[in-house]
C-alpha cells in the first residue's frame, strides 16, 4: 500500500480510472501516512478520516466516472478555505470551533471533480508568516528535516506534499505563500494570476494580494488542479471573466524550449542570495538554455521598495479584514463581558496572536487620518511603478526566472523574534502579488550544503499560466529525477 | 513621510482605534518592532511619486453584473451555527442601554 503515496496525481487518478486501485485503497494509503507521519510533521489541523473513507467507499460503490478528473483523488485543503461540515480555523484561535455550512469555491470545484479531502492543512494564523510557526495551534516541521520550517504561510499544505499525506494540496499565496513553502519542501507550487481563481470562501488577508493555487508533486499535477479550481465565478466580483486554457493538454504543446526567452533580473541574481541556491538555481538556468531557451538580462529597478510597498498594503487591508472577527456571529467571545466595546476588545486581544496584533495595528496606522497619504496611498503608487517595471521587463521575455526564496529552509525559531527579518525572506515572491502577475515554484535540485530542496521561480505575464507551466514542465523532465516524498 | 517614531501612547492609541487592549510589556515590544518596521517602510520616500495614479488593486477587468435576485441559500439555523450565544432567532450580545 506505501507505494502508492509515491505516485503523482496524474498517476494515480490513472490507476483509478483503470480500476487498478479503488478510491478506497488511496484514501487509506493517503490515511495511514498521515497517521504514521504527523506526529512529527504536524502539517494537518483536522484530519478527516470517517468522512473520506465514507466518501471513498460511496463513490467505489458507483465506479470510476471519466468525467471526473479528480476522481477519488485524496487531496488536502489549507484552513484558510471555508470547507463545509469540516472545521476551518485559518491556524487563529479566534476561528476555534469554527465549523462553515458552505464550501469555498476552489474547494466546491474540487469536489466536484471528485477530490476527497482529507484533512486541513496548518498555516500562519490568517496567513501571515513565512514559516508557519505563527499557527496559533502547533508548528509544522520540515518533512526533510525537522529540525527546519516548511516555509509559510502555506506550510502544512507543502508539507503533507512533501511527507506524502495526499496527492495534491490547496493553498492561498499573498506575499509567496504557495511559493515559499513549495521551495522549503521540494514541491510544485502555482500562483495563479489575481482573478484566476475564485477567492469566494477564502478567509481574507490581504484582499487586492490574496491568491488560491495548487501545490503538488509534478507540474503536470499542478495543472490539472488549476484546470479544475480556475475560472469565472460571479461570487467574487474580482474573479476573471477570462478564458481559460486547457493547461494539461498544453503541456503537449512544446517538446522543448527553443523560442522561448527568459529574462534573469539581476536584481533577484545578486547579494543576499545563499551560494547553494544560487547554484543549484543557476545550473537549471543553464539546463534551460541547453533545451532552447534564450536568457536575456531584465532590470526590475523598484524590487528594493517592493517589500515596503507589499507589508504597507497588506497590512491596510488586513486590518480592515480581520474587523468582522468582534466575537458576535462566530469566532471567539470573551467570558462575561460587562458592555459591547468590551466584548469586542476583549475577544480579539485574547484570541489574536502576536503577529496579527502587530500587522493590524501598523495597518490601523496606516490607514489612520495624517498618515494615510504618506504611507497607503504612496504605497499604492509605488505598486503601480513596480507593474510598470514588469510590464516593460516583459517586453523583452516571455517569462522571468529568479530564486524562490534566497536560501533553502532555514532552522525552526531563527527568526521568530525579529519580524522585520522574516519579512525579507519574501523579497522574491512578493513583488508579483503586488501586480497581480503568476509565478510558480520549481524544485529543481537539493542544495550541497544544507541537503534542503531548492525551488526556481518562473514568472509570466498576467492570464499566461499556460508558457510558465509549460516551461517547467519540460525543464522538470530533463533535470535530474529528485525525490519527491519523503517516506 | 514622518520620521517620528511612535511612541506608547500612540502604540496604545493605536490598538485602541483597532479593538486590541495590549499590556505594558506589549505595548513596549510593539513599539521596538513597529518603529523598526515604519523606519524600514520610509525608504519609500526615495521614489518621487507625485505623477503617479495609485494601484489600488491588480484587477483591470470590468465586472461582470448578475441579476439582483433574493436567493435564500441559507436557514436562520444554519447562519445562527456559529454564534457564540443566541436566543435561537438572533445574536446576542450585552446590554447596551
Amino acid at each position: 500500500m506505501s507505494s502508492l503515496i509515491k505516485k503523482s496525481l496524474t498517476e494515480i487518478h490513472a490507476m483509478l480510472m483503470a480500476k487498478e486501485v479503488t478510491a478506497t485503497e488511496a484514501v487509506k494509503a493517503c490515511l495511514e501516512q498521515i497517521t504514521k507521519s504527523e506526529p512529527e510533521t504536524k502539517a494537518l489541523l483536522t484530519i478527516c478520516n470517517d468522512a473520506a473513507l465514507k466518501q471513498a467507499e460511496e463513490m467505489d460503490a458507483q465506479g470510476p466516472d471519466e468525467s471526473k478528473p479528480l476522481w477519488g483523488v485524496p487531496v488536502v485543503i489549507k484552513d484558510a478555505l471555508a470547507t463545509n461540515g469540516i472545521p476551518t480555523t485559518a491556524g487563529s484561535k479566534i476561528l476555534e470551533g469554527f465549523t462553515p455550512f458552505y464550501d469555498s469555491t476552489a474547494v466546491a470545484k474540487l469536489k466536484e471533480a471528485g477530490a476527497i479531502i482529507v484533512g486541513k492543512a496548518n498555516m500562519d494564523e490568517f496567513a501571515m508568516g513565512s514559516t508557519t510557526e505563527n499557527s496559533a495551534y502547533q508548528t509544522t516541521t520540515n518533512p526533510w528535516d525537522s529540525s527546519r520550517v516548511p516555509g509559510g504561510s502555506s506550510g502544512g499544505s507543502g508539507a503533507t506534499i512533501a511527507a506524502g499525506q495526499c496527492y495534491a494540496a490547496l493553498g492561498t499565496d499573498t506575499g509567496g505563500s504557495i511559493r515559499l513553502p513549495a521551495s522549503f519542501c521540494g514541491c510544485v507550487g502555482v500562483k495563479p494570476t489575481y482573478g484566476r481563481v475564485s477567492r469566494y470562501g477564502m478567509i481574507a488577508y490581504g484582499s487586492s494580494l490574496d491568491q488560491i493555487g495548487p501545490m503538488t508533486r509534478t507540474v503536470e499535477d499542478a495543472a490539472r488542479v488549476l484546470n479544475v479550481i480556475g475560472g469565472h465565478d460571479q461570487r467574487d466580483s474580482t474573479s476573471a471573466d477570462q478564458p481559460m486554457d486547457d493547461f494539461v493538454a498544453a503541456l503537449e504543446e512544446r517538446k522543448d524550449l527553443s523560442g522561448l526567452t527568459i529574462g534573469l533580473p539581476e536584481e533577484y541574481w545578486g547579494e543576499g542570495l545563499s551560494e547553494e541556491v544560487n547554484e543549484a538555481c543557476r545550473a537549471a538556468i543553464a539546463k534551460a538554455e541547453e533545451l532552447g531557451a534564450k536568457t536575456v538580462p531584465v532590470k526590475l529597478s523598484m524590487t528594493e521598495y517592493a517589500i515596503a510597498t507589499y507589508y504597507i498594503i497588506a497590512m491596510a487591508e488586513a486590518s480592515s479584514n480581520l474587523s468582522r472577527f468582534d466575537g458576535v456571529r462566530y469566532g471567539h467571545r470573551t467570558e462575561d463581558p460587562k458592555e459591547l466595546a468590551e466584548l469586542y476588545t476583549k475577544s480579539r486581544t485574547e484570541a489574536f496572536g502576536d503577529e496579527v496584533q502587530r500587522r493590524i495595528i501598523i495597518g490601523t496606522y496606516v490607514l489612520s487620518a495624517g498618515y494615510y497619504d504618506a504611507y497607503y496611498r504612496k504605497a499604492a503608487q509605488i505598486r503601480r511603478l513596480l507593474r510598470e517595471n514588469f510590464n516593460k521587463a516583459f517586453e523583452s521575455c516571455d517569462l522571468i526566472a529568479s530564486p524562490a526564496c534566497p536560501t533553502t529552509a532555514f532552522p525552526v525559531g531563527e527568526l521568530t523574534s525579529d519580524p522585520l527579518q522574516m519579512y525579507l525572506q519574501d523579497i522574491f515572491t512578493i513583488s508579483l502579488n503586488l501586480v497581480g502577475m503568476p509565478g510558480m515554484s520549481l524544485p529543481v535540485a537539493f542544495g550541497k550544503e544544507t541537503k534542503m530542496p531548492v525551488g526556481l521561480q518562473f514568472m509570466a505575464p498576467a492570464f499566461d499560466e499556460k508558457t510558465m507551466l509549460q516551461a517547467a514542465h519540460i525543464l522538470e523532465k530533463n533535470l535530474p529525477e529528485l525525490p519527491k516524498v519523503k517516506l | 513621510m514622518s520620521d517620528e517614531k511612535l511612541n506608547l501612547e500612540e502604540v496604545a492609541r493605536v490598538a485602541r482605534l483597532a479593538r486590541l487592549d495590549l499590556s505594558e510589556e506589549k505595548t513596549e515590544l510593539f513599539a521596538g518592532q513597529l518603529n523598526n518596521i515604519l523606519t524600514y517602510m520610509d525608504k519609500l520616500n526615495e521614489i518621487d511619486t507625485s505623477e503617479v495614479e495609485p494601484m489600488f488593486s491588480p484587477v483591470e477587468h470590468t465586472t461582470r453584473l448578475r441579476k439582483d435576485e433574493v436567493k435564500k441559500e441559507h436557514t436562520r439555523d444554519e447562519v445562527l451555527s456559529n454564534a457564540p450565544d443566541t436566543d435561537g432567532k438572533y445574536f446576542v450580545v450585552p446590554r447596551i442601554v
